[in-house]
């Protein structure tokens, strides 16, 4: 009876996910009449403002991640070496962006470097995109930092610090050969789940008039039939292989042990 | 002796704690010493400022006539090598003894006949291209060995480095760290808390109790001539006695009503009390030639140890502690006879306060 239960809500729920993306996907096929193409795909593809606004945001995404490692690890590595005692403190601070909503934060970055500001970073449109980049690093610094110290307890950092500067090491030496590549499986799965996060945010992008991908798919939903649904999947794909990625990663590293 | 390694009126206070208080050490070129002593009486403290990781509250610490006291631990050129092993675990074992050769920028050539040259020295050449984690504990504190001297340091520092491993390996592996110590003529301070462990490999040792150095010198001393009564219990067991002294200059006192002798003049006034104590070894299951003091005893306690038996009889009302070396030709006596022991009084130790 029980057993029978279980299996009907698992149907229930697999029906719940899998139902709206199978009717997504099948409908996405649909655009030629009467058979199934991949024609909606093909269109969306080869639309010059898909390209533009893939690449604009593939390219924040990396650049947050790159800005979130630099800006991450070393705060990270550092309060759990001198500051153990601030850890609470700074986990609060890092889980914020969960708490607060994106929208609060763009109008808080418009009203401050508005084009009459002491700094008026939105007068110009690098400005703007880099306003973008504070706030999707801001957005990604939960998963980042949450990643970063779960690679650090995983190590000594303490007596591995101290090893490598009786060996003559200094900060650099110790944070690029021995925290980094320690931690960079925790990285690469933070950087995975910024990289998912900024390819579909919205908000910002919109609010600060950015030629992202989230404004995109938006726009072509409101527009077109078939190509949203066949965006829909590209960008569910993004997803899911970003995490399939995390996976993927976590396995491959060959100082690991086998159980980890 | 002019000292490699110098330490001088070392102070060390984790806020109002007062951990490492005047503290002097002078250490000889090559000299392989020991820091001794319970948990927490400070070691690791002492070693950690000479390694530069924690700072001195006040006092000096010089390496080869430099005073280092200022100089961060990335300056100071100095081996350390840690109880957990601390190797780089995404570093091959070549790569984690080259370490110290990479970050001074050796050419890589170089390096690598010095890895060479080290995996070698550890027994251990075949295994450059393996991971910590492929190690066993032993291998990996070699490597950490290897590691520490890669670079050829100034001082080498072990702190506890044996403590993570089993019996047989921790006998073996402080024999070889020894013999490749004395190998490089490197200056070394060795952590421990193990006493059979300091006596058997230092030239010194230095006892410590309570963040201060109670007595510096050879095994042979620090066990035979221990200078306060913390040396005397610390290293080694001990029967002790309660006299009063009675010719202090002649060193003369009377133990239980029998006058006795000692090796040297005491510092008390007749009639204070004196605490003497015997090691188990210098008293002797019988009369042994020489031996003044002889007393009728019964066995009360046999543990057969090997090269050693080791006794316990009662004598003279007190529980005393006998070791006497096997014999194959005399079985030790058994539980609950008599027996007479002696001993001299000449071996006897005077407990200081
Ligand atoms: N960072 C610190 N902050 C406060 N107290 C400390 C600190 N480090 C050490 N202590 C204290 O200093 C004393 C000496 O510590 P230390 O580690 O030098 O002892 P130890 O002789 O090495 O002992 P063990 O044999 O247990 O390793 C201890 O009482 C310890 O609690
Ligand atoms: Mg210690």
């Amino acid at each position: 009876m029980t057993r029978l239960a279980a299996a009907l809500v698992l149907l229930l729920g697999v029906l719940y996910f899998a139902l709206p993306l199978y009717g997504m996907t099948e409908f996405s096929l649909r655009m030629r009449r009467g058979v199934y193409s991949l024609d909606a795909y093909r269109v969306v593809l080869a639309d010059p403002q898909f390209q533009e606004t893939f690449a604009y945001s593939a390219f924040m995404a990396l650049v947050t991640i790159v800005v979130g490692v630099v800006l991450v690890v070393p705060t990270a590595y550092w309060v759990r070496l001198y500051l153990p005692r601030l850890r609470p403190v700074v986990e609060f601070i890092t889980l914020l962006p969960l708490v607060i909503p994106p929208i609060v934060i763009v109008f808080g970055y418009i009203r401050l470097y508005n084009t009459s500001s002491f700094l008026p970073l939105t007068g110009s449109s690098s400005g703007t995109t880099l306003l973008l980049l504070f706030g999707y690093t801001v957005l990604a610094l939960p998963y980042m930092y949450r990643a970063v110290d779960t690679g650090l307890r995983a190590i000594d950092v303490r007596t591995l610090t101290e090893a490598a500067q009786s060996l003559g090491a200094g900060w650099i030496t110790i944070m690029g050969r021995i925290i980094l590549p320690n931690v960079l499986v925790a990285v690469l799965s933070g950087a995975f789940l910024t990289f998912a996060i900024v390819m579909g945010e919205f908000v910002m992008a919109a609010l600060l008039n950015r030629p992202a991908f989230g404004p995109y798919l938006q726009l072509t939903g409101a527009n077109k039939a078939y190509e949203p649904a066949a965006l829909a999947v590209i960008a569910f794909a993004i997803t899911w292989a970003s995490m399939g990625l995390i996976q993927l990663v976590t396995r491959f590293q060959k100082f690991a042990r086998a159980e980890r | 002796m002019t000292a490699d390694l110098e330490i001088a009126r070392l102070e060390k206070s984790f806020g109002a704690t007062r951990v490492v208080r005047d503290f002097n050490l002078a250490i000889a070129k090559g000299e392989f010493v020991s820091l001794l002593g319970p948990s927490g009486c400070g070691k690791t403290t002492v070693l950690r400022i000479v390694a530069g990781f924690e700072t001195a509250t006040a006092g000096t610490v010089g390496i080869g006539g430099q005073d280092v006291t200022g100089l961060r631990p990335n300056q100071r050129n100095v081996g350390m090598v840690f109880q957990a092993y601390a190797l780089f675990p995404n570093l091959t074992v070549a790569q984690n003894v080259g370490f110290g050769l990479r970050v001074k920028g050796v050419p890589r050539a170089e390096i690598r006949a010095r890895v060479a040259e080290m995996l070698e020295l550890i027994g251990l050449a075949d295994l450059g291209g393996r991971y910590p984690f492929q190690l066993s504990g032993g291998q990996q504190q070699r490597v950490a060995l290897a590691r520490a001297l890669a670079p050829r340091p100034r001082v080498l520092l072990l702190d506890e480095p044996l403590s993570a491993l089993d019996a047989k390996i921790r006998v073996a592996l402080r024999n070889e760290i020894r013999a490749i110590q004395r190998a490089l003529g490197i200056t070394t301070i060795f952590v421990t808390h193990d006493q059979e462990e300091a006596l058997s490999i230092s030239d010194r040792i230095v006892v410590m109790n309570g963040g201060m150095a109670e007595q510096v010198g050879t095994p042979f001393e620090v066990y035979n001539r221990p200078a306060t009564r913390f040396v005397a219990t610390f290293v080694g067991s001990l029967n002790t006695f309660e006299a009063r002294a009675e010719d202090p200059a002649a060193g003369r006192v009377s133990l239980a009503g029998v006058s006795l002798r000692l090796a040297g003049p005491l510092a008390a006034r007749p009639g204070d009390p004196v605490g003497l104590a015997l090691r188990p070894e210098q008293l002797y299951l019988g009369r042994g030639p020489g031996h003044e003091v002889v007393l009728p005893a019964r066995i009360e306690e046999v543990a057969f140890l090997g090269s050693v038996i080791r006794l316990r009889v009662s004598a003279a009302g007190a529980r005393l502690a006998l070791d006497t070396f096997n014999r194959s030709d005399s079985p030790p006596p058994p539980v609950g006879s008599t027996a007479e022991v002696s001993f001299s009084a000449r071996d006897m130790i005077v407990l200081g306060a």
